[in-house]
């Protein structure tokens, strides 16, 4: 299977290190600005993008076969529903 | 007789269980919401009370040991031996001062009369215990598995030491690698739900 073998390389990493610690500095910054409940969402939306790039270049999952993939996107699907259920049970009270 | 390894199978496993601490991660993070939805002036308030410098500090320290354990990953698939065993060395180092820094954090709360079930915390507004209750309960959590991540590193770094791990045969250091990597997944989304909140 082509993902055994796959190697990154240093500088990949070293490159995904430097865009983690600039997103790092841009969601700091984006906090000092007080846009009311917008910064949790800003903030949440900063934390994606940083887990993608842990996920799919640390991780490996960028070049993993369709199994990996897919079983990732379902666990994603289920906390989604997860959350959605609670607070669409929560909302009605 | 030779012996029978199944690299896949082995990365699958460490993946099947990954989405369950995801999904266990995932179930505390609802919780943090439905409170934040109904209590959101004082979890802002206590979230002015954590250190932004700490929560700051303790991102860089862990982007930069996941950076170590990848970088030891592709050493050992290149054989570059020393190159690996220093990855593993500069995260086992990172591991070890994010938890001195945890350690110092939770040490200057205590001080202050915040931990669970103090007097302050119990007697003061309801939304702040309970964001007090969960910074503790998810950032506690997420220092054990810390814990076991360096002791999974450690282990690997033995074993590439041995010559056990090796570029042809190392599904124990990438999967120590991989749950490594998602203790900072799951911090990335600790440090903004807790520290940025303000």
């Amino acid at each position: 299977m082509a993902s055994e073998s796959h190697i990154i390389e240093y500088k990949t990493l070293g490159l995904t290190l430097a865009a983690l610690l600039v997103l790092t500095g841009v969601t700091v910054g984006a906090a000092s600005i007080d846009l009311g409940r917008v910064n949790v969402w800003i903030a949440l939306m900063i934390a994606s993008v940083k887990a993608g790039f842990v996920l799919l270049v640390f991780m490996h999952m960028r070049w993993e076969g369709r199994t990996l993939q897919w079983s990732f996107l379902a666990t994603v699907l289920f906390l989604a529903v997860m959350i959605g259920f609670i607070f669409w049970d929560v909302a009605f009270r | 007789m030779t012996a029978q390894t199944d690299p896949t199978g082995k990365k699958l496993g460490m993946w099947l269980f990954l989405y369950t601490e995801i999904v266990l991660f995932g179930g505390l993070f609802v919780l943090y919401a439905v409170y934040f939805a109904g209590y959101t002036e004082d979890f802002i308030a206590g979230a002015k009370e954590l250190d932004l410098f700490f929560g700051v500090v303790n991102t860089i320290i862990l982007l930069i040991s996941s950076f170590c354990v990848a970088a030891g990953v592709t050493a050992v698939q290149k054989a570059h031996n020393r190159i690996a065993l220093a990855g593993l060395w500069g995260a086992l180092a990172c591991g070890a001062i994010f938890l001195v820094n945890k350690y110092i954090e939770w040490g200057h709360k205590f001080a202050y009369g915040i931990y669970p079930g103090s007097d302050r915390l119990v007697d003061g507004p309801a939304g702040q215990n309970l964001f007090f209750g969960l910074y503790f309960v998810v950032t506690g959590l997420h220092g054990l598995h810390i814990i076991i991540g360096m002791t999974l590193l450690a282990v690997s770094l033995v074993l590439v030491t041995r010559q056990k791990i090796t570029a042809q045969s190392n599904a124990m250091l990438e999967n120590s690698g991989l749950y490594w990597h998602l203790v900072d997944l799951i911090w990335i989304f600790i440090f903004p739900l807790f520290y940025l909140v303000v």
